[in-house]
């Protein structure tokens, strides 16, 4: 293994680790600071028990969340920073702004948060929650600023003197800052959040309510853990739909603006109209079209997923073949005659279809979640408790293969080069942009290390949640125990 | 003034806050073995700096993605070239936090040891490397110019010189200090005059460490004699610890100590100016502010952001610090407030 499969697998593993915890948190906190909205509202003590149940599990997703993302700040300059040269005047930018608009924000709130219950005005530490959901988004629109460019270049110019990728005046910020790659993927990748903390808290709620039914405790279920179901279920159902429509949106973008990623998420190697979109696919693992078979095809929803079109010449979609000769005439001069442009087929394809079928899963559980629970009822229903917890790491894992998609589908580009501005020079290689004074052994080192590290640490975050879900909730909340100018919070927030 | 240099003295400002607030942080992470005598004093160690640890640690953040958004070549280069230095610092950081927020979790001993150690690590570690790190950046490192890039090539153990390795005794030495301080200042009872004591002997042997390194780190490496302004001040100020320390002036010490740390970070970079990463092979070699430096437009950009945000950020960690100011004493800590690891509450048993 050379240094730069090593850097690929090490930037993947921790991105992807980090993109589990990620979407909980974004989704998760605005759910909670709507459960808490609720008892500053109504007063009523199940909200309360609701926001501290939740507020829980959110911080102890969060702890891990933060952790990881550490390393994600350091990485770029570690492991490529021939790439970090090269886009380091536009690259930058979104990164330093998200830390100063948004982990700011997030961090410090969430502190006043946890141990502000006894020390704020209710409405103030209402707005603290409120600060960090704000937080949590606002940082994915800056860090997505910096992915879209990276799949989209735009805002920039090649800089001969300096061989490097530079801004485009100072409007040209406003062109990272309304990419229409990042105008697509941010509001995709929020809703996904929403789908998956919809998921979370519904599933887990349902879960409950079937638990509490069983034992007796109809009231419970009834009254506490239904209405936290149900803001699960409509975060849910408003989630996916516009999971749909910004996915579509997507499409649309990709065929415009990365057409071979667009192929790849069909593996289809000639260009053809009325591309098929199949369900299954078998053959052998190497980017060879002749040796695999499609089943199951679904007759022009390829080319309708890019083009809008199911059939006909608009329907017309370039195949990989073609698009590999393309680059290999344009790029000839550069990168040689060999190089090869095409993503891996075979990753492409499957998570692209991954993608859309988990989410199945929560479809599934928010239709049978609102006939079960329609007009005020509860359930007992064991398949709807398995259905639950089922349901429960499936979008998880759809946003992991939405990104593993997203990013092997530019592949052998670390900066694709955007269509629209053939000339500009603002593109660069995956392997032209790795750290050249690092070798393969160090490396090695870091993954090694960090797998490991993260592979213990996301043990005990399951057990954590595991444990804090199984707890429940007190059954009737105390009364505050404190006395009279006693500073411990009421919940029992505190390390 | 030129738009480079602002963001040169920028990121001193960043560096500076995050050592400020992150330095008694990691001060009262290192004193939690040592210091804290019982589970009630340890949680009132983690209690002090409990709402505000995770805002204080974004300044790293924001001094990385400042640096990599500003000097995009310092960033590539530093980063590359101080790749294992950081990873182990990374680790660090990554367990302190989970340390941070899971140890209270779960309502059993032999869980909370484990992760007060992790803790203790993740607080040591840092402290030492960042002033092994800093200490690299006044002394020069092994810079060469590869393909029209610098390039550190010199790798991990050349960045371990009797230079650095005091850099990060310093270090450590004036985090210690500092926690101590801060522990004094927010703590009542016992546990305040304990600290206070510790400040006293602490502060001592900080004043020395940093007095020694400071005046090599002139004498060798400055070509700068302005530099000798920053110095002054630390050594000053550091004198005026041990004064505070011993008057049990406890909000006179903290305040002194963090005018140290920030002369510090002003004595590092003014020995580094022009350079923002020497070489120490060839003074031609080495990396200059405006050899790092991005284009104007993105300066010019991220000058409007940082000038706007910074002010925000500081007006509201300080409200932070303001509505926690309120000391704390062991009786308020009250008892521990995790779940058993395995024995669940029992369900089906309880009356509504």
């Amino acid at each position: 293994m050379e240094a730069l499969d090593l850097a690929r697998w090490q930037f993947g593993i921790i991105t992807v680790y980090h993109f589990i915890l990620v979407p909980l948190t974004i989704g998760l906190a605005p759910l909670v600071a709507i459960m808490h909205t609720l008892w500053v509202r109504t007063g009523s003590e199940r909200w309360l028990k609701m926001t501290k149940f939740f507020g829980k599990l959110l911080l102890i997703n969060f702890a891990l969340g933060v952790a990881t993302g550490i390393v994600q700040e350091f990485q770029f300059g570690m492991n490529w920073s021939e790439y970090s040269r090269f886009v380091g005047d536009i690259f930058g930018a979104p990164l330093a702004i998200e830390a100063l608009v948004a982990f700011f924000l997030e961090s410090t709130f969430l502190g006043l948060w946890i141990f502000g219950w006894d020390r704020l005005p209710k409405k103030v530490h209402l707005a603290c929650i409120w600060l960090v959901a704000f937080g949590t988004t606002a940082s994915a629109y800056f860090i997505l600023a910096a992915n879209s460019w990276m799949q989209h270049p735009v805002g920039a110019v090649f800089n001969p003197e300096t061989g490097r990728a530079e801004l485009d005046g100072v409007q040209g910020i406003f062109a990272v800052l309304t990419n229409s790659t990042l105008l697509a993927a941010f509001p995709h990748t929020i809703a996904t959040s929403w789908l998956v903390a919809g998921t979370f808290v519904a599933g887990i709620s349902g879960w409950w309510i079937v638990r509490s039914v069983k034992a007796g405790r109809t009231e419970e279920a009834r009254l506490t853990w239904r209405p936290a179901a149900y803001i699960g279920l409509v975060a849910m159902v408003i989630a996916g739909i516009a999971v749909i429509g910004t996915g579509d949106a997507q499409g649309k973008l990709m065929y415009e603006q990365q057409p071979s990623k667009m192929a790849a998420a069909e593996a289809q190697c000639e260009s053809t109209e009325a591309a098929p979109f199949s369900l299954l696919t078998i053959g052998d693992l190497s980017n060879n079209c002749d040796s695999s078979t499609r089943l199951l095809s679904v007759p022009g929803l390829t080319s309708f997923l890019g083009t809008g079109h199911f059939s006909g010449p608009e329907s017309f979609l370039p195949g990989v073949n073609d698009l590999q000769s393309e680059a290999q005439a344009r790029f000839a001069d550069q990168f040689g005659p060999d190089q090869d442009y095409t993503p891996n087929l075979m990753v492409t394809y499957w998570s692209f279809r991954l993608m859309i079928g988990l989410g199945v899963f929560s479809a599934v559980l928010a239709l049978a979640g609102l006939w079960l629970l329609r007009k005020g009822r509860v359930t007992d229903s064991v398949w709807f408790s398995r259905l639950c917890l089922l349901a429960l790491p499936m979008p998880f894992l759809a946003a992991s293969f939405g990104w593993i998609f997203t990013e092997m589908g530019r592949q052998p580009w670390v900066v694709a080069p955007n269509p629209a501005n053939p000339v500009d020079n603002v593109y660069l290689l995956t392997q032209q942009g790795v750290s050249t004074v690092v070798p393969a052994w160090s490396v090695l080192t870091s993954m090694v290390i960090f797998t490991l590290l993260y592979a213990a640490l996301g043990a005990v975050w399951f057990f954590l949640l595991r444990r804090y879900v199984r707890e429940g909730i007190e059954p009737e909340v105390p009364t505050s125990e404190q006395l009279p100018g006693q500073p411990e919070p009421t919940l029992s927030f505190a390390y | 003034m030129d738009l480079s240099v602002l963001w040169f003295l920028l990121l001193a400002v960043l560096w500076t806050g995050y050592l400020v607030l992150e330095g008694f942080d990691f001060g009262v992470g290192m004193l939690l073995k040592p210091f804290a005598r019982n589970e009630n004093e340890r949680r009132m160690l983690l209690r002090t700096v409990g709402p505000i640890w995770d805002g204080n640690e974004v300044w790293l953040l924001t001094a990385g993605g400042a640096t990599f958004a500003a000097f995009p070549e310092w960033y590539a280069t530093m980063f590359s070239g101080f790749y294992l230095a950081l990873l182990l610092i990374l680790v660090a950081l990554i367990v302190r936090i989970c340390a941070f927020e899971w140890r209270q979790k779960i309502d059993d001993p032999i869980w909370r040891n484990r992760w007060d150690w992790a803790h203790t690590f993740g607080a040591w570690i840092p402290s030492v490397l960042w002033g092994v790190a800093f200490a690299n950046l006044v002394q020069g490192m092994q810079i060469e110019i590869i393909d029209g890039n610098h390039q550190l090539t010199g790798g991990f153990f050349s960045l371990i010189t009797p230079f650095t390795l005091l850099g990060g005794v310093t270090t450590a030495a004036l985090f210690l200090t500092h926690g101590a301080v801060f522990l004094a200042l927010k703590t009542d009872g016992e546990v305040r005059v304990r600290a206070g004591l510790l400040a006293q002997r602490l502060s001592i042997g900080s004043l020395l460490v940093a007095a020694v390194w400071a005046v090599w780190a002139q004498l060798a490496f400055s070509s700068n004699v302005f530099s000798w302004v920053p110095l002054v001040i630390a050594a000053l100020s550091l004198v005026g610890v041990v004064i505070a320390a011993r008057a049990r002036r406890e909000g006179w010490a903290f305040a002194l100590n963090a005018v140290a740390i920030a002369a510090a970070v002003a004595l590092i970079f003014s020995i580094m100016y022009p350079n923002v990463m020497p070489s120490s092979l060839n003074p031609d070699w080495s990396l200059t502010i405006a050899g790092a430096s991005s284009s104007k437009a993105t300066l010019q950009v991220m000058s409007v952001i940082a000038l706007v945000m910074v002010p925000i950020v500081l007006a509201y960690q300080g409200w932070t610090l303001w509505v926690f100011r309120a000391r704390l004493t062991g009786a308020q800590i009250g008892s521990a407030t995790g779940l058993h690891p395995f024995r669940e509450r029992s369900f089906e048993n309880v009356d509504r």
